[in-house]
């Protein structure tokens, strides 16, 4: 970990200023190098400084550039900042320029993974920052810092602390039998306790699945039948949020994939128009292709016309979408009503793309389905990576199998054992116990070893 | 010539000196007064939860202390019967006069075994290596190894209100100099201090005013030999009684003059946090109004009755009234006061798994001078010691338990990992896996280890593995054999009360209901076996799910306590290792990514980086691919 590593830490040519953060312990002498201001190497830790950034004669860029020394840094290194006008090939002209000076490109998520080795940051805060690093909207950056600041692990601390009382309590009956003064936990009392446990762990892993989302977007399928005005609803719905748009190779005039935001959130939408095969005619919607996507999705966009009736592929759909979280989106609402519905159990919208009607509705049910008002709150209390999940959903299985020992009677002291391993999986999130998969799965992630 | 010198005759000296004897070694053990042999100068007990079952584990490893309290047993229970068969140990009152006997018999029994009568003020040492022994008068004692059990008498004081007195218990002569040269061989020492309640004259209390504690009523051994030595009907009962608000008064009003409260001034010693005095009781839970004290019968050749609970180190004067305010004790009168004891210790970190200490070669410590507590928790560590110091002469590898295979390996470990602070008490708690650490099956855990030591007779191990054989024989004729939802069976499953069959089903998932016992299992076959195989076979098959959790998790500690850090390892040339873990990891020189782990302040980050340094740099560094 001597050499020194550089990388643009903020994403490219988005934001006004991009800055280059260098960290190692030549950060400081190689940048003086292509530096034009005061004398770098004299300056106290901490400062910010302005001058310019040259490649030998030549100016690359006006920049202000901050100098941290080691040891109260992000990595407990010497670290330093580079701020520019941004501009991608500014951006790059500076970073190239300190790779030829002597530094070496970081890997996605290095300067996390120094922070971490160097005992800087502990695991949740680890992941939080590579969240932080990959996350694509303002929403799931704010998620990402609460997560670094400490909310989940100070919720879950409070949770391990409530675990130890009840495991001390059944401790001290162990160790003190004959002590009749020392209340004792019953199988009802410890009933009590488990249920209030499993809540508190649903609460946490529900809020992180929200937390997924937040993170991962939703992704979002549109299906119907060819000419249902599927594409006018995504060319409507991403001209509404001026979202990012990709043009995907090979469609001619549809949009098949896109991004819109909602209220920060993250929509990943495709158009399943431009995927299957319009020209078979014996499988207009191309059943078998949507199914795909429709097992893929966390939010199935579903439409049908309103003045067709419905047709056997598209009975067969709504069959096959009930156990997802689907709209029924009805097109045309300006023509003649022939569509007759059996009775479902979805939301249903009425939309006309064409005259840009219910598309405020549709964005208003999407939003109460993921409980996205919720998610308003500044309060980021989500756990977002799959790690700690799976962790918590052991967690919840412990809980249940404390439950049905409780039923049979089992002793108490036996429950207890489930109860320690809850309290040392909670643990393990946070990084307080140690386990060799975690330490294996957090450097696979950070990909070391040569 | 000798070749292993103990010191101190405790519990921890008496195992030490045995275990060395038997396994064939000229061994001698020094004491201060050769009465005070296995001297039980607190409570007059043996085992208790956990260390019932450390009690059990020194018999499976071939041991003397489960024996010798079975042969002195004035009451003998098992506890936690109502909670789970992980948490059941057995607890004796033994007798504080026949205990000691017994033992210097055994102790006299042993042919490479001699006693001497003596104080050691200093130890021989060449080339960081112990060579022996020096006696207060000068003489020297030579032998290749040593083991320290010096228990509370080192630097002793005994502290009554506002009085300190340079004593052990009992007015014995202290050692007063040996504590400063070890000081002076490098050893960090640590200042602790204990306590022990009043003894009362049994004919001075009125019985009618107190709740009566009986012993079981099945016969119990601590030892797997199962020698009774005991009528049921002729076990001495204990007296429950509760203090009074006016005790607490007492206490209140009095408390500037307690040792601990203000009566000295230079108390440095730390005391035990789970064996408070009465007057820490009343302090620190101020809302409660009263505290259980139990009376416990000392021996059947002398009166005095011992208060449990009530230890303190208020001046005596105030203890009168105070004894005098509990109920049956109005006109007790008090043979012994109580007090407390300070004492020098051994930083229990500066020792390695073996007990043999890092400072010194060959020098190996057991007992309270590493910082325990508990007259179980002594004697197995003098066991080990004993074991380890032989092995090393013996030119073999030490025997190390590890946290899964018994409480003894916990214990250790915890003094060599974690060190201590206060007298270190065993709990269940400190255990993860007290599911496999039962009672019931301390033979099967280590048993074959006394074997291959060299303390357990070959006809003794033969019975362990024709026990063993059975219980598996047995096991296997219950997964064959069924039983089916016919009316007969289904008649008997009424009486038991238990749920009618619906299908067939083995014996073996029958005995998994929790309302059914091994004996209802007698009804449909006959089974060749005693209540022992029995009790082990019902806890093996009805917790089976959780025996394999507890197994796996278990799994996991051995991998990482198997990979090993080289004792050469400079934790130095680790870069980024936070300063207090370096610090930590120099002083205890973890033998295992395991141990590393278990010491509080190294955290996963260290942990990380030096499995890199291993992976890596180490190698490198060494030459080793």
């Amino acid at each position: 970990m001597k050499d020194t590593i550089a990388a643009i830490s903020t994403a490219l040519g988005v934001g006004a200023i991009s800055i280059i953060r260098v960290s190692g312990e030549e950060s400081i002498s190689i940048v003086q190098k292509i530096w034009k201001g005061k004398n770098l190497e004299e300056v106290p830790t901490h400062t910010i400084h302005y001058g310019y950034i040259c490649d030998g004669d030549k100016m690359i860029d006006e920049v202000l550039v901050s100098v941290m020394r080691a040891p109260k840094t992000f990595t407990k290194e010497d670290i330093i900042e580079i701020n520019s006008h941004g501009g991608i090939s500014t951006t790059n002209s500076i970073l190239e320029l300190l790779l030829r000076n002597g530094c070496r490109l970081a890997e996605p998520g290095e300067f996390t993974k120094r922070a971490f080795l160097n005992g800087r940051i502990d695991l949740i805060e680890a992941e939080g920052v590579m969240d932080l690093i990959s996350s694509k909207t303002e929403k799931s950056r704010d998620l990402a810092l609460s997560q670094m600041t400490g909310n989940v692990s100070s919720m879950i601390h409070s949770l391990r602390e409530k675990l130890s009382d009840v495991i001390a309590n059944i401790e001290v009956n162990i160790d003190y039998p004959e002590y009749e003064d020392i209340e004792v936990v019953t199988i009802e009392k410890m009933k009590e306790s488990i249920s209030y446990f499993k809540e508190e762990i649903q609460k946490i892993l529900n809020r992180s699945e929200t937390g997924t989302l937040i993170k991962e977007g939703i992704q979002t399928v549109i299906i119907g039948k060819p000419n249902v005005g599927k594409s006018s609803l995504l060319n409507r719905l991403l001209e509404e949020e001026k979202a990012i748009v990709t043009e995907v190779a090979g469609t001619t005039r549809d949009i098949v994939e896109g991004d819109i935001l909602i209220d920060g959130i993250l929509l990943h939408m495709i158009d399943t128009a431009g995927i299957h095969d319009t020209s078979d005619k014996v499988e207009k919607i191309g059943v078998q292709k949507s199914l795909e996507w429709i097992e893929k999705a966390d939010l199935v966009l579903f439409v049908l016309n309103y003045n067709e009736e419905l047709e056997e592929e598209e009975k067969e759909l709504l069959e096959k979408v009930k156990e997802k979280t689907t709209i029924l989106i009805i097109n045309k609402g300006d023509l003649e009503e022939k569509l007759k519905l059996p009775s479902l159990p979805f939301p249903i919208v009425k939309i006309s793309a064409l005259q840009n009607e219910g598309i405020e509705e549709l964005r208003e049910k999407i939003k109460t389905l993921f409980h996205l008002e919720e998610i308003e709150t500044s309060d980021y209390n989500y756990l977002s990576s799959a790690r700690s999940i799976s962790l918590l959903k052991q967690c919840l299985d412990l809980t249940n199998s404390i439950e049905q020992g409780l039923e049979q009677h089992l002793p108490v002291d036996m429950m207890e054992i489930d109860l320690k391993t809850i309290w040392n999986l909670l643990g393990e999130i946070t990084g307080e116990t140690y386990s060799e998969e975690l330490i294996d799965t957090i450097f696979s992630r950070f990909c070391l070893g040569k | 010539m000798q070749e292993i010198i103990v010191v101190g005759g405790g519990h921890a000296g008496c195992e030490a000196s045995l275990a060395c004897a038997r396994k064939g070694h000229k061994t001698l053990l020094v004491t201060g007064n050769i009465k005070n042999i296995a001297d039980m100068p607190c409570n007059p007990s043996i085992g208790g939860s956990a260390k019932g079952i450390v009690v059990r584990e020194i018999d499976a490893l071939g041991g003397e202390m489960g024996r010798n309290a079975d042969k002195s047993l004035l009451q003998i229970k098992m506890l936690n019967v109502a909670k789970g068969p992980a948490v059941q140990a057995l607890r004796a009152q033994a007798d504080k006069i026949t205990y000691p006997k017994n033992m210097l018999k055994a102790l006299q029994a042993e042919e490479n075994l001699e006693i001497r009568e003596a104080l050691v003020e200093d130890l021989i040492v060449q080339n960081g290596t112990v060579k022996g022994v020096v006696l207060e008068d000068g003489e020297k004692l030579f032998s290749e190894a040593v083991i320290l059990t010096t228990g509370t008498y080192l630097k002793a004081d005994i502290l009554v209100g506002d009085t300190r007195t340079r004593e052990g218990p009992h007015g014995e002569k202290p050692s007063n100099h040996l504590s400063d040269k070890l000081k002076e061989y490098g050893f960090d020492i640590i200042r602790l201090k204990t306590g022990t309640p009043q003894r009362i004259d049994k004919s001075s209390i009125d019985f009618s005013k107190t709740k009566e504690e009986k012993g079981d009523s099945v016969y119990r051994t601590f030892s797997f030999d199962n020698q009774v030595y005991y009528k049921i009907e002729d076990q001495v009962p204990c007296h429950l009684i509760y203090t009074q608000p006016e005790t607490h008064q007492i206490i209140r009003e009095n408390l500037h003059k307690s040792s601990m409260y203000g009566g000295l001034s230079d108390i440095k010693g730390v005391g035990p946090r789970y064996c408070p005095s009465i007057e820490d009781k009343i302090v620190r839970f101020a809302d409660k109004e009263r505290h259980q004290l139990f009376l416990e019968p000392e021996s059947l050749y002398y009166d005095d009755i011992y208060v449990q609970g009530f230890s303190t180190s208020m001046p005596r004067d105030v203890q009168e009234k105070m004894v005098h305010s509990l109920p049956g004790l109005e006109h007790a009168k008090i043979l012994k006061y109580a007090y407390a004891i300070e004492y020098d210790a051994i930083d229990s970190k500066q020792l390695k798994q073996s007990l043999e200490t890092k400072v010194l070669e060959n020098l190996y410590t057991a007992g309270q001078i590493n910082g325990t507590s508990g007259y179980e928790e002594a004697a197995c560590q003098g066991l080990m010691a004993g074991i380890n110091a032989s092995l090393k002469l013996e030119g073999k590898e030490p025997l190390i338990l590890k946290r899964n295979e018994a409480y003894i390996g916990v214990l250790i470990d915890d003094l060599v990992t974690k060190g201590i602070i206060d007298p270190y008490r065993l709990l269940t708690s400190r255990a993860e896996y007290r599911l496999l650490l039962r009672h019931d099956n301390a033979d099967m855990r280590l048993r074959e280890y006394g074997y291959q030591v060299g303390l357990i007779s070959q006809e003794k191990y033969d019975q362990f593995l024709e026990k063993k054989k059975k219980i598996e024989e047995i096991k296997e004729l219950l997964r064959t054999t069924k039983i089916t939802p016919i009316p007969e069976t289904q008649e008997y499953l009424a009486t038991i009360p238990t749920t009618p069959l619906k299908d067939g089903i083995s014996l073996y998932e029958f005995l998994k209901r929790p309302e059914v016992q091994f004996s209802h299992l007698k009804h449909f076959l006959e089974i060749d076996s005693n209540l022992e195989m029995e009790e082990q076979i019902t806890v093996d098959i009805k917790y089976e799910g959780y025996i394999v959790k507890a197994n796996k998790e278990a799994e996991k500690m051995v991998d990482l306590d198997n990979k090993k850090i080289p004792e050469d390892i400079d934790y130095d040339k680790i870069h980024n290792l936070a300063s207090e873990a370096k610090q930590k990891l120099k002083k205890i020189m973890p033998t295992s990514i395991g141990q590393a782990l278990r010491i509080s302040g190294v955290n996963p980050a260290d942990i990380s980086l030096i499995m890199v340094y291993l992976k890596k740099e180490y190698h490198h560094e060494s030459g080793r691919v």
